[in-house]
């Protein structure tokens, strides 16, 4: 196996040269199929599995007890929970992009990635759904912000961007969980002829939906997909900005503020990546799917999150910019405190994490050094975290009126929450590299030499040279 | 639904209730005289007793004549749906005023009850209407025909509600900590009797408060003449000693002066805080703040200058407020009384000669138009000075009246304490009997007071709560509150009112009449017989009628104490000479309460605190939870040190202190607080409670373990020492600055005058077809109020009220630090100018109820709305708590139930406090100001049935029914007639926050002083100052 020199990433491959059909479906389905559980994936996932354990007896705690056992208060009535949410929903944003714009743009190296990006956006939806239900006080009655036929003939009240959010949210998960279905059932097909054990055939057949790889199949699987990629496309614009009209209906200086929706989707999209890339790099180093997730796909989204994350460099830039031009003075008021007030130093690290840290990304080697990425978007991710943070609170605790002012902090639970939903997510992942490929089988195959060789159609649109 | 209405009209005395008197001899005449079978249903028909006669002819049921079937059957039915009645409640067996229209009201189960009754804080009473839903206490308000009240209600009163129902209170009579049946107390008083009988009550000493209560002094009276040789004391310990002093310094005995500020031009307070807490202090704010207004609609603004130590409400609300050390106040007085010619020494230069000479002239501009005032706590002389200030102003028969001393027996307190302390240290007292007050906890530390009761024999204290005292006395009695008992007290100026009970003991709780009524041999006296038995024949005309006016209207007529025509004798020499040549003999009246000069250290002033007085309410959460009007702190009191002090001690708010005083030490909270006099640490008394429940228990320092009998009111030669800790306290409002932004607009007199729209010169509210949404018809009433912040001095009472009326809840020290604290009303307070000498603005803010409410938009579920009449309605149903109307709310009113506080509305006492109009909250749900939605919707069920509109002021919300300073007008907008619609065309009409096009129903009249134009002060709402801002470890 020859590996092309890092230092010319156009040469870099988007499939390790060298790969058959049946080695791509070998080297993909083996991780799923493997009798034996590795030992690592045991290791992580109890790991994983006791934090979602303690995210459940959080929450337990949580429903007995009360909101009040946040650092919530007045006047900041909302803290982690919607830190949290934004951030999680931002999260997924990365899965959509890559499997339904990059899939419309043509961008066939997205195919390595996508399965596992859209398994994270479901997992991170997921976790993000947790948040608005129980940041409420009083979360048996969540439904009320459906609309649903009563007989007391209330609606919830649509001017709400919280009702917005509503929608938004579950249109994208539900959209993404089709997508994300939609595209596992060639290869669950794949899997369940390959399963040995009854078992096994039975479930992955029964997800297979009796797919028989029939050209009838194929056009109507494109067909939907392709449908698919299209619902899909706008929602990753629409929930970012839904999400940030929570903010800029809001008549809080530091909220009220028409920049927040594309900031935010170039956020939501920035921060995806980095946690693309967090999964993505300790997956293929240990799993020897580097042939399949190749230093071109780091570097690619290396590049995206290079590009996204000065759009969000910009965003700050505005907003601060806006604190002075607008002549308002609780603008003004709050860009200071953001800067120099007692949160100055998340506002900082904030910096140091979103804008200072990014710019190595513009150098060719540390773009091709996994590690030095892997930690860079460990960076950002806890950045993009700090920038929800800062939104939330900082324009919060200090507001109009001097005599409202106040501090949050959040406690215990605040932190077992967040780290649970993170403990939680992991373990979802382990689950579904356990039992989904995480690779898309059948995609793979169309990137193998043969497919163009032997100059049939291939199922995935044509590929187009060139990078992002 | 105005106080006055749901009271009952006087109406005639029915029959007496004495039992008939028999004439034996009379009836075995008639039974001679008899003949034939001759039926008698009782010797008093017998004997043909008009009484009787009298009776027959009122009652219905005479005799079976003209009595059908049917009817006795209607009859049957009422009684038996009335007893059934008296079942439902705990109504007191007394006879109390009812209701007269009463019937169906009472059974529909919907109309409250007011009864008149008066409540005693350091023995003087202010009169009080309290709402009775179906026999119980529910709320308090002011008795508008009360002299110390005007239909108003200070915070005590408001909060002690709360007292009647804390599940705290003591429930017991206990002896050694067993329960005992007041029997067993009865025989141990016969015994004690009996046996101090043999001495003459030598050995039997009676503790008191300070009493007014004429009925209590008449018992005194006869106890004392049973046993000459008893005693009968009286501690108070933020008490008037020193003024009594300084009266008969000046007058040659003792006089109490009544001041009517309504022909005041300019007043002066010398250390006075006579807007808060004492005697008439709601009588004072109601005829000062009436003339704080620049309308001019009752009189010229008047001009208030405050010389004080401590920052004091009062001295929040002066043109020109002076902060000196209490050891330099005396010198400044006198050079004030050399400048006005009283006193031919002192009138030198001074580092204050600026201020005094301004004031000086000033005063002497309105002499007959002015008052001065001196606080308590000030030594005897400074008193006397202030009497021949007044004297010399001729403000005597004009602002100012002397009268006879309202309570019973004015006595020099200190001194008798002493001698009692060193009775028990000599072992000369047998039997003690503490009527109220807490002497344990309350009296000089150089007491050891504590130490020395055990030496007493038989020790007897009498408490609403276990409280320090009764820890160490081996009877302790539960007391009756006073809702719970008769009595009967007198006001600030003589007027004398029955304490009608609302409600019989909740606890077998007992009053101090009915205690001193079982010492007495009388146990069977109850305190309603008592008070009874005192009036008859005191009042004049006919007793049934005059007693039942007297409950009706809560104020005996004719009893405010007459002038007495005192002549001011120019002050004794002693007073006049300058303190370093006057001799310093200790008990010479001259010298009372005077500081010692300081040596060196820092000076320790002591003061009453706000909120729980001298520790009398440290177990009443209400006022617990209550900010301090300045330090906005809450749970704790804490040393105060002023900026500079604190810099050079290197102490930063929350540190803990070790304050040394000669040999004793206390640990303290430090805070800081701009506007103290460098070198001066002030702490408020009545923290540091040991036994006061488990709420009033450990919060703040004991200030009374440094308190000495010879420095009651302000020490030198302390010592600060850093420890190093912290102690975490909980603010409610961590910056007291307005960051430049238009929140109080102030203006002095001149400026507004010249410029009568200051208030909107930097506003740009936008138009109102900016907004999205169409505007809400408005076809009906507009509800509106508004607030005139040159009227608020801050004082407190509309929160307590607020609290009391709308069922808040109490959230608890580490929940207020949290940012959680529920008041639906809150007072800002902002600071201004310099931080040597701030000015202070109050801004109470309730829920603007705007007409472009940013809460409404964007609550999901509709749980916030508006109502037609422009309320912003709270859908407690609806509510599902995400907290976004609040993060929304520029103004922060809004509060959220974090946990589930109303639990504590679950303890069986005090489910009876809840207010049943008004809905106890659910955990996780949104709540706030809603212009008390009850009192609106019950005045317009009103004036629909009798088909009209509601009336002006016919809707009082209970903010600005308690407000003292008139302050707080609500009323229908739309009526262009109605008070509050024309404070909206007063020039000083603004909203707050109104350029951000909120629309608020809530406005703000601006803030107008009115400073001495020889000494300039101009306005400042800036507070260049951030050491304040430092953030605590406080969310």
């Amino acid at each position: 196996m020859s590996t092309p020199p890092v230092d010319d990433p156009r040469s870099a491959s988007i499939l390790e040269p060298g790969h058959t059909f049946a080695s791509v479906t070998d080297k993909i389905s083996s991780i799923v199929l493997a009798r034996r559980t590795p030992r690592f994936w045991w290791v992580g996932f109890l790991l994983a599995f006791s934090l979602t354990m303690w995210l459940f007896a959080a929450i337990g705690y949580l429903l007995v007890r009360g909101i009040g056992v946040w650092g919530v208060n007045v006047p900041v009535g909302w803290g982690f929970a919607i830190v949290n949410f934004v951030w999680w929903i931002g999260i997924g944003h990365a899965g959509t992009l890559i499997s339904a714009i990059l899939l419309l743009l043509h961008q066939e190296w997205r195919t390595s990635i996508n399965r596992f990006a859209e398994a994270m956006t479901l997992f991170a939806v997921a976790q993000a759904g947790l948040f608005p239900l129980l940041h409420l006080g009083r979360p048996w009655l969540a439904y009320w912000l459906v609309p649903y036929p009563n007989t007391m003939a209330l609606w919830p009240q649509f001017r709400s961007p919280l009702v917005w959010d509503v929608f938004a949210v579950s249109t994208y998960a539900t959209v993404s969980l089709l997508f994300w279905y939609v595209g596992l059932i060639p290869d669950l097909a794949t899997l369940r002829d390959r399963a040995k054990r009854k078992f096994f055939q039975i479930l992955y057949g029964m997800g297979a939906l009796g797919w028989r790889g029939s050209a009838a199949h194929w056009h109507r699987y494109e067909t939907a997909y392709l449908l698919l990629a299209g619902l899909a496309t706008p929602l990753v614009i629409s929930v970012h900005t839904v999400v940030s009209f929570d903010f800029t209906i809001g008549i809080i200086p530091g909220w009220h503020s028409t920049i927040f929706p594309p900031y935010f989707v170039a956020g939501a999209i920035y921060d995806g990546f980095a946690m693309v890339l967090t999964l993505a790099i300790p997956l293929r180093a240990v799993y020897g799917l580097e042939g399949f997730i190749t230093l071109r796909h780091l570097q690619n989204m290396a590049k995206i999150m290079l590009a996204t994350g000065l759009i969000v460099a910009y965003g700050y830039m505005i907003e601060d910019f806006m604190g002075w031009y607008s002549g308002n003075a609780f603008e003004a008021y709050t860009v200071h405190n953001r800067l120099t007030g007692p949160y100055g130093h998340y506002y900082w690290a904030l910096m140091l994490c979103n804008i200072l840290t990014p710019q190595l990304l513009w150098f060719r080697r540390i773009r091709s050094t996994p590690w030095i990425l892997w930690c860079i978007a460990m960076v950002v991710n806890a950045g993009m975290w700090l920038e929800r943070f800062v939104i939330v609170v900082t324009s919060l605790h200090r507001d109009f009126l001097p005599s409202s002012w106040g501090m949050y902090q959040g406690t215990v639970w605040d932190w077992s929450i967040f780290i649970g939903t993170i403990g939680f997510f992991i373990a979802l992942i382990f689950l579904f590299i356990r039992f989904l490929p995480m690779i898309s089988i059948f995609e793979m195959r169309t990137m193998v030499p043969t497919a163009e060789v032997a100059g049939e159609p291939v199922p995935a649109p044509g590929r187009i040279e060139g990078e992002v | 639904m105005s106080a006055s209405d749901r009271r009952l009209p006087v109406i005639p005395a029915e029959t007496a209730p004495e039992p008939p008197r028999l004439d034996f001899e009379a009836l075995s005449r008639r039974l001679e005289a008899e003949r034939g079978a001759g039926h008698w249903r009782s010797l008093e028909e017998l004997a043909g007793a008009p009484e009787f006669r009298e009776a027959l002819g009122d009652e219905r049921f005479q005799g079976a004549e003209g009595f059908d079937r049917r009817d006795l059957l209607k009859f049957m039915g009422v009684s038996f749906a009335l007893a059934g009645l008296t079942a439902c409640t705990r109504q007191p067996a007394e006879k109390i005023v009812p209701y007269v229209r009463q019937p169906e009201e009472i059974v529909a189960g919907g109309k409250p009850l007011l009864f008149a009754t008066a409540m005693t804080v350091s023995g003087l009473a202010t009169g009080l209407l309290v709402e009775s839903h179906q026999g119980r206490p529910t709320k308090v308000e002011g008795n508008p025909l009360h002299p110390a009240s005007f239909g108003a209600t200070d915070l005590f009163g408001q909060a002690s509600l709360y007292a009647l129902y804390d599940p705290e209170r003591s429930r017991t009579l206990q002896y050694l900590d067993e329960i005992r049946p007041w029997t067993a107390f009865l025989g141990t008083a016969r015994e004690a009797a009996d046996e101090e009988r043999a001495t003459r009550g030598a050995g039997l000493r009676i503790l008191t408060e300070t009493i007014s209560s004429p009925t209590l002094a008449s018992q005194l009276a006869g106890l004392l003449h049973d046993f000459p040789a008893a005693r009968w004391i009286q501690w108070e310990p933020a008490g008037r000693d020193n003024a009594r002093a300084g009266a008969r310094l000046a007058f040659g005995e003792y006089a109490d002066v009544v001041a009517d500020l309504a022909g005041a031009d300019v007043i002066l307070s010398i250390g006075s805080d006579f807007l808060s807490g004492g005697p008439g202090s709601l009588a004072a704010i109601r005829q000062f703040a009436a003339r704080r207004r620049p309308e001019r609609d009752r009189g010229p603004m008047n001009r208030l200058y405050v010389i004080e130590t401590a920052s004091t409400l009062t001295g929040a609300n002066a043109d020109h407020r002076l902060a000196v050390p209490a050891s330099a106040m005396e010198s400044i007085v006198r050079d004030l009384a050399g400048a006005l010619g009283v006193t031919a020494a002192g009138g030198g230069g001074g580092a204050f000669a600026r201020f005094v000479g301004a004031l000086a002239a000033d005063l002497k501009a309105h002499a007959g138009r002015s008052a001065v005032f001196v606080g308590a706590e000030q030594p005897s002389a400074v008193h006397a000075l202030g009497h021949a200030l007044n004297a010399a102003l001729g403000n005597f028969g004009r602002t100012l009246r002397t009268i006879a001393p309202v309570e019973a027996s004015p006595t020099d307190q200190l001194a008798s304490l002493t001698e009692l302390a060193g009775d028990m240290a000599a072992g000369r007292v047998s039997t003690l009997v503490i009527l109220g007050g807490n002497p344990v906890y309350t009296a000089p530390a150089d007491f050891e007071f504590g130490g020395r009761l055990t030496k007493v024999r038989r020790r007897i204290h009498l408490s609403l709560y276990e409280d320090e005292t009764s820890a160490l006395c081996q009877w302790h009695i539960p007391e009756a509150h006073f809702l719970e008992a008769w009595s009967d007290a007198r006001a600030f100026d003589g007027t004398a009112s029955i304490v009608q009970p609302l409600i019989s003991p909740l606890y077998d709780g007992r009053s101090a009449h009915e205690v001193l009524a079982a010492l007495a041999g009388a146990p069977e006296s109850s305190g309603y017989d008592l008070v009874r038995t005192f009036w008859r024949g005191k009042m004049a005309g006919d007793f049934e009628a005059e007693w039942r006016r007297a409950l009706h209207d809560g104020v005996i007529a004719g009893t405010v104490s007459p002038d007495r025509s005192i002549r001011v004798g120019s002050p004794p020499p002693v007073v006049l000479a300058s303190p370093a040549t006057s001799g310093t003999q200790p008990g010479d009246a001259s010298t009372r309460g005077r500081p010692t000069a300081a040596a060196q250290g820092l000076e320790l002033v002591f003061r009453t605190d706000p909120k729980l007085h001298d520790g009398r309410f440290a177990s009443n959460a209400w006022l617990q939870e209550l900010p301090d009007p300045i330090t906005r702190l809450t749970w704790d009191n804490a040393a105060l040190f002023s900026i500079e002090t604190a810099k050079r001690l290197g102490i930063a708010k929350e540190d803990v202190v070790e304050l040394g005083l000669a040999s004793r030490t206390l640990r303290a909270a430090a805070w800081i607080e701009p506007g103290l006099p460098d070198g001066t640490v002030v702490l408020n008394l009545g923290h540091g409670r040991k036994r006061a429940g488990r709420l009033g228990s450990g919060t703040g320092a004991n200030a009374y373990l440094l308190r000495r009998s010879d420095a009651l009111w302000s020490a030198s030669g302390l010592s600060v020492r850093k420890t190093g800790e912290t102690y975490p306290l909980a603010c409610t409002q961590l910056h007291q600055n307005m960051e430049g932004r238009e929140i109080v607009r102030a203006a002095n007199l001149e400026e507004y005058e010249k410029n009568p729209g200051f208030v909107h010169e930097k506003e740009k509210e936008p138009d109102r077809a900016l907004s999205l949404y169409p505007e809400y018809p408005s076809d009906t009433y507009a509800w509106g109020m508004a607030i005139d912040l040159s009227a608020c001095v801050g004082c407190n009472a509309c929160v307590i009220a607020c609290q009391s009326e709308n069922n808040i809840p109490v959230v608890g020290k580490d929940q207020v630090r949290r940012g959680r604290e529920m008041h639906w009303l809150r007072i800002d307070h902002y600071y201004g100018g310099e931080p040597a000498n701030p000015r202070h603005y109050f801004q109470p803010v309730p829920c603007m109820h705007c007409e472009n409410a940013p809460c409404e938009l964007v609550c999901p579920v509709g749980a916030t709305v508006h109502s037609a009449e422009g309320l912003n309605d709270m859908v407690y149903n609806r509510c599902v708590g995400t907290r976004y109307c609040s993060n929304n709310c520029p103004y922060k009113v809004r509060r959220f139930n974090f946990y589930h506080y109303s639990t504590q509305f679950r303890a069986p006492s005090m489910r009876m406090l809840a207010n049943p109009d008004v809905t106890v909250r659910w955990r996780g749900v949104m709540e706030k100001c809603t212009y008390c939605v009850q009192r609106i919707n019950g005045a317009k069920i009103d004036s629909e049935i009798e088909n009209r509109k509601v009336r002006d002021g016919e809707i009082t919300p209970a903010c600005a029914q308690a407000c003292p300073a008139e302050a707080i007008v609500f009323g229908d907008l739309a009526d262009k007639e109605s008070r509050v619609s024309k404070l909206r065309r007063n020039p000083r009409d603004y909203g707050l926050l109104s350029e951000l096009g909120t629309r608020p129903r809530t406005t703000y009249l601006g803030s107008i002083r009115n400073p001495n134009p020889a000494l300039p002060e101009p306005v400042r709402t800036d507070f260049p100052h951030t050491e304040l801002d430092r953030e605590t470890g406080q969310k």
